[in-house]
């Protein structure tokens, strides 16, 4: 019988991609922590998939892994809250800047011109982190380099995050978190 | 005292002039509620253009309502935070400049106290003035502190400790969805459309009556769907996305059985409550009034037992509502229910009031006036800005 692989990482002609299957939703968090603790100034993170498929989980543990303290929770009504990241113990030694987080909810914007005009392009070339759920309402609208994160439902717990990075940042950003992430899927 | 409000932080505009906090004298709203239907909830650009073409007819509107001069009103106040950026520098910097044009005093408000502050708004009319020392004081229908006030609306699901005016100590909130936008969320998912909460409510009271009328349990049938409950005991924290995916599912299963699912299986048949859709559709007709019963119920029932703990465990007299979700007929019923055999007093504002508006505003700044309290022309708008907790 084969064994059932939970990390998989393809490499394609400069976008590379990993897909993991999270057994629950503390899983999803862990792996969305072991992202947060690897970002920087600057990184874009895209996150696609239906509602309940846990975009607002991941990002929660994505926040935790950037030693952001505050409750994140769904941004949908006001389409994006802000959060700083605390100093890590590793940023104070090389006396780095806390991070900011911004995280959008483009749930209820069918119409990329609307980002466009809201002045949210700013924040995707600015100086904290961008994760955006419902990328997929503007799709035209982002940079080619980026991770891309599509989550599906599997059942009631389970759910699929595919991961596709484009872009040397990406790719390399993408290969570090497959070498964190085992420990992750293996508990 | 007589204070002008002004509230434009999402999709209304409204002024209003109220007297000592209380009494209204006028109060007049915008709504875009139509523009934004077509959206599926606000969309902020289009929100602050039409904020901008509707403030200063509203502003006039609620003087001449009112009966009012410049000359008369004692004080002029904006919202300014928490809302939409463009939406709120568009009445602030309105409430400012007015302010500065006419020489009044002027105060920013917090728009999330400002919805607490809707239940001391009150229907009958203003008594003859009072001095600002008395209006100061409690007054008959005032509620009374301590307080526990539960705040929900679109963005936010709040149980908060009130000891005094201003002294507001956090004991719960929403830990991903809040109340009002898991109502809207799976208002869409069925077809019922925006804003959420009403029309889940109209289609739940549909459910109730028919099954009123052939004299059979509603509860019973409802609890077919067994909708999951988050009630994270030991906090006062809510959990609304849980219920939210399982109606997502329910409905899923229930239209959507001839799409095949990536593993293979029948769309229908990965979830409980995918499965659960599907036997429902396939005894016949999916009843999506009896589904809005059963979610408005699972949403209810979380808010009010956990209200009624934490009324319990901080010996408060009064419980209060706030926010868009407060104006739900299912909540204010089932609150009750939940308070009145404890002794506890409960208020929550009439409809209006419940929805954003200019009343509340002027009835906040009015105690904050009162306490000597102003802003500078260089107070800004904060889109994020929460209650002042204490530490």
């Amino acid at each position: 019988m084969r064994e059932e692989r939970d990390v998989d990482l393809s490499v394609q002609d400069g976008s590379c991609s990993l897909e993991v299957v999270s057994q629950r939703a503390s899983q999803t968090q862990r792996i969305g922590m072991a992202l947060g603790g690897l970002l920087q100034a600057g990184d874009l993170i895209l996150l696609d998939g239906q509602l309940g498929a846990g975009k607002t989980t991941f990002t929660q543990g994505l926040a935790k892994g950037m030693h952001v303290t505050d409750v994140v929770n769904s941004p949908t009504f006001t389409l994006l809250k802000e959060y700083m990241g605390s100093q890590s113990r590793d940023q104070k030694e090389s006396a780095g800047a806390p991070l900011a987080l911004y995280h959008f909810d483009l749930y209820r914007l069918d119409d990329p011109d609307e980002i466009v005009d809201l002045g949210f392009e700013d924040y995707f070339y600015g100086s904290g982190v961008c994760v955006v759920e419902w990328a997929g309402n503007a799709d035209e609208l982002w940079p080619a380099d980026r991770l891309y994160i599509r989550l599906s439902t599997v059942d009631e717990t389970k759910r699929r995050l595919l991961f596709v990075a484009t872009g040397q940042r990406y790719c390399e950003l993408l290969q570090q978190l497959q070498k964190n992430m085992y420990a992750i899927t293996r508990s | 005292m007589l204070v002008l409000g002004i509230e434009s932080s999402c999709d209304e505009t409204g002024a209003a002039v109220v007297r000592d906090g209380r009494y209204l004298l006028s109060n007049v709203v915008a709504s875009q509620i139509e523009i934004h239907n077509r959206y599926g909830g606000v969309v902020p650009e289009v929100a602050s253009r039409q904020q901008i073409a509707a403030i200063i007819p509203v502003v006039e509107t609620a003087l001449a309502q009112a009966s009012c001069s410049w000359d008369d009103l004692d004080a002029i106040s904006a919202t300014y935070g928490p809302g939409l950026a463009g939406s709120l520098l568009v009445g602030l910097t309105v409430g400012k400049t007015l302010a500065l044009a006419r020489n009044k005093p002027f105060l920013g408000v917090n728009h999330l106290e400002a919805h607490l502050y809707a239940n001391w708004l009150r229907d009958e009319p203003a008594p003859a003035e009072d001095a600002v020392e008395a209006a100061l004081r409690e007054q008959p229908g005032d509620p009374l502190f301590p307080l526990i006030c539960l705040v929900i609306s679109g963005a936010h699901s709040e149980i908060v400790l009130v000891r005094e005016h201003g002294d507001y100590q956090l004991l719960g909130r929403t830990r991903d969805d809040a109340a009002g936008e898991a109502l809207d969320k799976v208002s869409r998912v069925l077809g019922l459309g925006y804003p959420g909460g009403p029309a889940i409510q109209r289609m739940a009271q549909q459910a109730e009556d028919a099954y009123v009328e052939q004299k059979k349990s509603v509860k019973k049938a409802r609890n077919v769907y067994r909708l999951p409950r988050a009630w994270l005991r030991g906090t006062y924290d809510f959990s609304f996305s849980g219920v939210k995916t399982a109606m997502l599912h329910l409905a899923e299963g229930a239209t959507d059985a001839t799409r095949t699912h990536e593993e293979g299986k029948p769309s229908t048949q990965y979830t409980r409550y995918t499965r659960m859709g599907e036997q429902a559709a396939q005894a016949g007709a999916p009843d999506v009034a009896l589904l809005a019963s059963g979610f408005q119920e699972a949403i209810v029932d979380v808010l009010a037992v956990k209200t009624r703990m934490a009324a319990q465990e901080y010996q408060v007299k009064q419980v209060i509502l706030a926010g868009g979700v407060a104006a739900n007929l299912s909540l204010r019923a089932r609150m009750r229910q939940e308070l009145q055999p404890l002794g506890i007093r409960l208020s929550y504002p009439s409809i209006d009031f419940c929805t954003d508006n200019a009343a509340m505003i002027a009835s906040a700044a009015f105690f904050h006036l009162s306490l000597g309290e102003r802003h500078g022309m260089e107070l800004d708008v904060q889109p994020g800005l929460s209650l002042p907790f204490r530490k």
